[in-house]
């Protein structure tokens, strides 16, 4: 599917390539979806429930491999390389995951939640490495100045939205190329989801950002791309502010205008 | 009405249950009453006397072949009862394999103890005095290698529970960060169920600490604290299936106040393991 974006001919950190997804033999759960996504932006995927949007947004970092039923079939390629050329471990390294229910390992302390990447890599650190790390992983999701007392308390003492926002250093810690974000804020509080909602237009500095959402309003606040799905196709993919003023596809504007939904 | 009628039947049967507990507990203390008031509370779990001329009695050795059984057992099961665990609650989690190894798994505790007790005495038995372990092969070892088998379903079916328990959006994070399945199973899954599978562990003790038949048969029936892990020596379950057909006076006492001791172990276990079962349910 060809589309405003790829029309400009940037150069991508990510492209989609016929990606297909099927749970079950001979049906796609997501079907043939084309996309380049430039670095520095956000990109929302939007859509009804059950349109495929997880789906896509799990084969980027080749989730689907823990479960043998689900087949992906297609090209991701991630800087120009095929992420499934590639050992998934490292795809999963450089594309961060943050997930709808915010999941800190309750068994270890905030500073090892922000270490876990590492810890789980087995790649070790000297302490140092190790403070400036979570400092510089917990300031630029505006969590260190409340949690820099308590370090070794477990993570789950935090509030939801902290929680959240741990998750999201976590996953920043690794030093990804690009962050997919699950509906990271259907479980929070409105001010909670405010805040990480600022933290995602902070974190475009630094990050690509792709966030599955069910909020039209959230995607039109913080995205610069939207993906419209439904049924399992990318139906339409631009910027946000021709999507939301000037829908190109009839089915679209139903979904924005609440025709359907 | 009816259902009044029915309500006071199931009273009526609750409370016979009571009734029933409260007269065997009551049974076991006043007939020990006459050795605690002979030798003395600790002056009896404290002796190692076990001397029918002389009526002296002491519990000390059946209490130390209980516990070195029992938590040797429980040493030896751990390894396979963990490896079914993850094998059946991760790593084969909802496949055919993992419902074929659980079910022959589960067979294992259908197994009479008198069969165990059989095999461990024609089968194993033999095998351990070739390897030179002991002359008639009969000892603490044996018993603790029987006991183990016997164990190994209550242990692993609980622990399987809590490993697949694991949330799986935890394990998913672990992976999303790019970690192996051993990686996940060490940092994340093991972690997590860890409190879930010592209390398994402990209600596995529990059965342990009360196996009668196997034991009786393979522990050597002699009544001193075994030396080694080759020596003979009885349990606690063993010196009264060994001899309350033959005791009376003092001696029965004695065998009533070793039966009240293994209610009390066996309930403070088992009270243990559901405590920590509570937290972790919560």
């Amino acid at each position: 599917m060809e589309n405003s974006i790829n029309s400009e001919n940037n150069k991508y950190v990510l492209e989609l390539k016929e990606v297909s997804v099927s749970y079950t033999p001979g049906k796609n759960a997501v079907e043939n979806v084309n996309a380049g996504i430039r670095e520095n932006t956000v990109t929302a995927i939007m859509g009804p429930s059950g349109c495929g949007k997880s789906t896509l947004l799990r084969a980027i970092n080749r989730m689907h491999d823990l479960y043998p039923e689900i087949k992906t079939t297609g090209e991701i390629l991630l800087k120009g390389e095929n992420i499934f050329k590639m050992n998934p471990m490292k795809v999963r390294r450089l594309a961060g995951m943050v997930f709808q229910r915010p999941n800190p390992f309750p068994t270890m302390s905030i500073y090892d939640n922000v270490l876990a990447g590492y810890k789980l890599n087995n790649i070790s650190l000297k302490k140092s490495e190790k403070d400036e790390v979570v400092e510089a992983s917990l300031r630029s999701v505006a969590l260190w100045d409340e949690v820099k007392d308590s370090m070794n308390k477990k993570g789950t003492f935090l509030s939801g939205g902290q929680q959240q926002r741990l998750c999201i250093a976590r996953a920043i810690a690794l030093k990804p190329e690009i962050i997919l974000m699950d509906e990271p804020t259907s479980a929070l509080d409105p001010i909670s989801t405010n805040r990480i909602e600022d933290l995602i237009l902070e974190l475009k500095e630094h990050y690509t950002i792709i966030i599955v959402t069910h909020n039209m309003s959230q995607a039109a606040r913080i995205s610069d791309n939207s993906m419209f799905m439904y049924l399992g196709h990318l139906v339409e993919y631009g910027t946000t502010k021709q999507m939301f003023t000037k829908p190109k596809d009839k089915r679209t504007e139903d979904y924005l205008t609440g025709v359907f939904g | 009405m009816k259902d009044k009628i029915f309500k006071s039947i199931l009273l009526l049967a609750s409370c016979l249950i009571l009734v029933l507990t409260a007269g065997v507990i009551y049974a076991l203390v006043s007939q020990s009453i006459n050795t605690f008031s002979t030798f003395g509370f600790f002056g009896f779990i404290s002796s190692t006397s076990w001397d029918s001329v002389n009526e002296n009695f002491g519990a000390l050795p059946f209490i130390t072949g209980t516990l070195i059984t029992s938590i040797l057992a429980l040493l030896f099961c751990i390894p396979f009862s963990l490896s079914i665990a993850l094998f059946n609650g991760e790593y084969f989690k909802g496949t055919k394999t993992s419902t074929v190894v659980s079910s022959v798994v589960d067979l294992l505790a259908g197994i009479p103890s008198i069969v165990y007790g059989l095999w461990g005495f024609y089968v194993l038995r033999p095998v351990l005095i070739d390897m030179g372990v002991s002359a008639q092969g009969f000892g603490v070892l044996l018993s603790s290698i029987v006991l183990a088998i016997m164990i190994i379903p209550y242990a692993s079916s609980l622990s399987t529970e809590f490993i697949s328990m694991v949330p799986n959006d935890l394990k998913e994070a672990a992976y999303s960060l790019g970690s192996t399945n051993l990686e996940v199973i060490r940092n994340v899954s093991l972690p997590v169920s860890m409190s879930g599978m010592f209390a398994a562990y402990v209600l596995a003790l529990g059965r342990a600490l009360g196996e009668t038949m196997a034991v009786t048969m393979l522990i050597g029936n002699t009544n001193n604290i075994p030396s080694s892990l080759a020596d003979t020596g009885n349990s606690m379950a063993s010196i009264i299936a060994n001899q309350f057909g033959e005791a009376s006076g003092l001696k029965l006492s004695s065998l009533m106040a070793i039966g009240l001791l293994l209610f009390l172990i066996t309930a403070i276990i088992n009270f243990i393991a559901k405590y920590i079962l509570k937290i972790v349910n919560r």
